[in-house]
């Protein structure tokens, strides 16, 4: 089977389908690669580099096409450009180019684009649509959002950084302290906590905002404050992603952000619910409480943007306020883009059977889900699955899964003490036997007091908190002065005998014992205080 | 009084004792706690003097011994600074070891004595015991005060075949168990003073072969073992008080030197055995591949400067705090941190300190609140979101060889990572090791600074460096 590779040709597009790597692990399943002339260029691939990871490369755009089995894309098939290489096709839009029955792999975003679905559908061409994936974890390495996401995130606070006229880092240099710059991300989605961590690692003081409160351990294992509001709310929706909020708490979180506005250097939007405009997030009087030389990069300016003065694709400054509307950020970093991209790619050919066994499996989840036109027949939307999928995040915390060792202690030390416990049963009862059959009944009293007491010590002394051991200890040291008995009990034979003597001096020492003890408790006592 | 107000009163003073240990168990009920256990140690004296058994001279004899051990006592608590509270508790326990040789022996003695038959075998058992583990309890506490005080090596003596040598003296203690308990009436004096003397080498040859860092195992056994002693003559005399009381504190340093083992991940076996048990070996060949890396050392004033940035602080201390009596400046510190809007906290590892609780001691005696005082379960998590470690003379206790390294000694003993947070500043006199003596890879660690000097001055240093920089802060 053969897969072509086309150039983009929507103006500003560097990214590429496949780069020379990924376009060698294609022809590991099977596949033949062609690429068009001068497609990895935007992301700095040669045709040289594509030959020589086994690809051919076709100049003719009307021959690449009409010989394609797969056609493997990274923008919706577009208007053709009217430069030198498609004029030969005759034709104007890529859609035209498509061969009946070839399968065709990009983004599609099928909600926006139905007069394309339907031009797709009447071409009885198969069209799979990477941005309708779904998040589940079996398919996060077909995840092409989630990579791309990742990617904007880290680029927005490149972009920040080359606007912002300071350093992000806090330094003491010779000629002065320089103060850290302050970040606040707003949605920590992938992009906002690859923003976290980008910024994070400039050095930055990064705060967090999301809806959902499962992300905040996310947010704080990358090192940032996650901010919140009074108000309880979960915001978790469908598929990992946010839902839209109440009235009062998006109250709430425009005056947390105003009051953030007033302190921070840079804000990163990322807020985006599926299927609806982006939400406003950055009203203009928020804007102007900000210092001028501060910057927003808005990640949602395509979707109409969290920052109402947003322009998509521009950079405008709003009282000295530099804000970011680019849409294009993963292009803006196009070979990382293309590799994470191109590696989506294969993982999904894979999963489809690779060449050799290669089909369209419309049971499989991953398929159902991201299949939008099958030989011209329309499958979007796909059917609804009932369980909510798990939220597919990857930028997770480490796992949780102790170290072997640990497992092991933990298995020893839960077998022990069941065959000590029962051999110690089997012990005592024989002793106590023993002891039943020649002690005498006085004895035996003292025996039972003598056990309850220790019964009744370990009970006490295990709820004691750790701070107090060492009054405890004094404590039980002036308790244990009550020796002192033994002495008195003794002390009234004639004075000279040794037991009287003997008698007298435990008693000497016992009390400094128990005065000493008691006194020393009481001073340490009296310290303790909240 | 009659015996039947004496049994009366026994019981309130036993019931006391338990409710003086349950106060015990929270900052909030402890000082009424103490005022019961003292009530109740009242009631006890005054049955026992006014029970029957005490009579003409005898009064004499107790008026002047308790009135004189009572003044020792009082001018011993009032003299003690907190920071040698561990040598007190210690050499307070070789007294009752002491009283109940000596108690045993007076009731074996004992001229009134009516005793026969398997009563009588039984007392002297009884007798037997009380002196053992009296005379162990006695030279052993005089051994561990000794090596609190310093004036006897805190290493460990490793004489060779010293399990062999323990096992022997014990056995020679039970065999000299058949003389006494076959001689005639009180006619085996002389075996129970040979077996005391024994008990005493052997008490003495135990805390011996055991390190410093294991001496709140050592202090709260030795409670322990005081407990047992008391209850043995409880048993001698046919006492309830004295057998209950000797219980529960026989339980209760039972439970708190377990406690402390379970906090350094030993077994109470290996530590009474002394030393480091069958690691001694191991330790020595580490050498070859102790940790590698620089040691990156600052001065006073960075640190204050890393404090001054810091968002939050916790501080550790460990017994170097306390030898320093560092924990005063400590604490205006970490006031001065406080009142401009930094977190700080306390993290006390259960075995810090020479003796269970001491750092909490020496904190509140600087009036440190004890809420801001915090445990290692509690805090550990907290590490990797704080700024700053001010590590003060604590070494082993923070050491993550304990966790990754399984060809360590103290590998499995919980530790308080510090390691994990953004900076430490371990404040130390050398790179000596500490008294597991072993490496700390902390120190070379790259998020760790190293701040050498005596606690106490470079404490001041931070202290005198944060005022003025405070001072220039506001100017600016």
């Amino acid at each position: 089977m053969k897969i072509a590779i086309p150039k983009e040709v929507r103006p500003g597009e560097r990214r590429v389908a496949a780069t020379p790597e990924t376009a060698q692990r294609l022809q590991k399943l099977g596949f033949e690669v062609v690429v068009q002339s001068g497609a990895g260029e935007g992301a700095s691939f040669t045709d040289e580099q594509y030959t020589a990871a086994g690809c051919s490369v076709e100049p003719d755009v009307a021959a690449l096409w009409a010989g394609a089995d797969i056609v493997l894309k990274v923008q919706p098939p577009d208007e053709l450009p009217s430069s030198d290489p498609y004029r030969g096709t005759g034709k104007s839009h890529e859609v035209e180019l498509l061969r009946e029955g070839v399968v065709l792999v990009s983004f599609l975003w099928p909600a926006k684009n139905e007069e394309l679905v339907e031009r797709l559908r009447q071409k009885k061409v198969t069209a799979i649509a990477m941005d309708q994936v779904p998040r589940i974890t079996r398919a996060q390495k077909m995840d092409a959002l989630s990579s791309m996401a990742n990617i904007a995130g880290y680029r927005s606070v490149i972009e920040a950084a080359s606007f912002f006229g300071r350093f992000f880092t806090g330094q003491m240099t010779a000629a002065g302290k320089v103060p850290p710059a302050k970040v606040m991300v707003i949605g920590a989605g992938v992009a906002g906590l690859a923003a976290v961590g980008a910024a994070r690692s400039l050095g930055a003081i990064v705060r967090a905002f999301d809806t959902r409160p499962a992300v905040r351990e996310q947010v704080q294992s990358m090192g940032a404050e996650f901010l919140e509001v009074e108000i309880e709310e979960d915001g978790t929706g469908e598929g990992g992603y946010a839902k839209v909020m109440s009235p009062e708490f998006i109250k709430a979180e425009m005056e947390l952000f105003a009051r953030q506005a007033r302190d921070v250097d840079i804000i990163i939007t990322t807020a985006l619910v599926p299927g609806r405009p982006a939400p406003t997030l950055l009203t203009r009087q928020t804007v102007e409480l900000m210092r001028p030389g501060s910057v927003i990069v808005d990640l949602a300016a395509e979707s109409g943007g969290n920052c109402e003065l947003t322009r998509p694709g521009e950079v405008t400054t709003h009282n000295g306020v530099t804000l970011i509307g680019y849409v294009d950020l993963p292009s803006r970093l196009a070979p990382t883009a293309s590799q994470l991209y191109g590696s989506n790619l294969y993982h999904l050919l894979a999963d489809m059977g690779g060449a050799k066994t290669w089909h369209i499996d419309l049971e499989d989840e991953v398929v159902r889900g991201s299949i939008v036109v099958n030989a011209g027949e329309l499958l979007w939307p796909p059917p609804k699955k009932e369980a909510p999928p798990e939220p597919a995040i990857k930028l997770k915390a480490p796992s949780v899964m102790p170290p072997p060792a640990e497992i092991e202690k933990a298995a020893r030390a839960a077998k022990k003490p069941g065959r000590g416990a029962s051999l110690g049963l089997l012990l005592g009862a024989v002793a106590l036997t023993l002891l039943g059959a020649v002690a005498p009944a006085g004895f035996l009293a003292h025996l039972t007091v003598f056990v309850l007491a220790c019964f009744i010590g370990w009970q006490v002394v295990w709820n004691v908190t750790p701070a107090l051991h060492t009054p405890l200890m004094s404590v039980t040291n002036a308790i244990s002065g009550i020796i002192i008995i033994g002495g008195m009990l003794q002390v009234s034979g004639p004075p000279s005998s040794p037991v009287t003597i003997l008698g007298a001096i435990a008693v000497l020492i016992a009390t400094i014992n128990i005065a000493g003890g008691f006194l020393v408790t009481q001073r340490m006592l009296r310290m303790f205080q909240r | 009084m009659p015996q039947s107000l004496v049994t009366t009163a026994y019981i309130a003073a036993g019931v006391l004792f338990i409710l003086s240990l349950g106060g015990l168990s929270k900052q909030e009920t402890a000082r009424r706690g103490n005022t019961l256990g003292i009530v109740g140690m009242l009631i006890a004296l005054v049955a026992t003097a006014a029970g029957g058994q005490v009579s003409g001279d005898g009064y004499a004899i107790l008026a002047a011994a308790i009135g004189l051990g009572a003044i020792i006592g009082a001018v011993l608590a009032a003299r003690v600074g907190m920071t040698s509270m561990p040598e007190l508790v210690a050499i307070l326990h070789s007294f009752v070891g002491a009283a109940a040789v000596l108690v045993g022996f007076a009731s074996y003695l004992d001229p009134n004595s009516q005793l026969s038959g398997v009563d009588a075998l039984i007392h002297d058992v009884e007798v037997y015991l009380g002196v053992f583990i009296g005379a162990i309890t006695f030279t052993g506490s005089i051994i561990a005060f000794g090596k609190l005080r310093g004036m006897i090596g805190s290493k460990p003596l490793m004489i060779p075949g010293r399990h062999f040598i323990n096992l022997g003296m014990l056995v020679g203690c039970v065999g000299l168990g058949v003389p006494f308990l076959t001689a005639s009436h009180q006619g085996g004096v002389m075996p129970l003073l040979i077996m005391a003397a024994i008990a005493c080498v052997l008490g003495i040859h135990l805390v011996m072969a055991i390190g410093g860092a294991d001496m709140p195992v050592v202090v709260s056994m030795l409670n322990s073992y005081s407990g047992w002693a008391a209850s043995a003559a409880g048993f001698m005399l046919s006492n309830d008080l004295l057998i209950i009381t000797g219980a529960l504190v026989g339980s209760s340093g039972a439970i708190l030197s377990y406690i402390m083992c379970r906090a350094m991940n030993r077994s109470f076996i290996s530590v009474i055995l002394g030393g480091f048990g069958a690691d001694e070996g191991v330790a020595p060949a580490k050498r070859s591949d102790e940790p590698q890396g620089e040691v990156v050392s600052v001065t006073a004033q960075e640190t204050a400067a890393l404090l001054a940035d810091a968002k939050s602080v916790v501080v550790v201390p460990g017994y170097g705090m306390a030898v320093a009596h560092a924990q005063y400046p400590l604490w205006e510190v970490a006031m001065l941190l406080r009142e401009r809007g930094t977190t700080v906290r306390f993290a006390i590892h259960p075995v810090a300190g020479r003796l269970p609780g001491h750092m909490n001691v020496l904190l509140a005696e600087a009036k440190v609140p004890y809420d801001i005082v915090l445990e290692m379960d509690d805090i550990n998590e907290d590490f990797p979101h704080t700024d700053c470690v001010l590590v003060i003379g604590a070494n082993d206790i923070v050491n993550p060889s304990a966790l990754d390294d399984p060809s360590s000694p103290i590998y499995g003993m919980p530790v308080l990572e510090v390691w994990k947070a953004k900076t430490t500043v371990v404040m130390k006199r050398g790179m000596a090791s500490g008294y597991a003596g072993i490496e700390n890879p902390l120190f070379f660690h790259e998020n760790t600074k190293m701040l050498f000097g005596d606690a106490k001055k470079m404490v001041d240093a931070i202290l005198t460096e944060l005022r003025g920089g405070g001072g220039k802060a506001e100017a600016a």
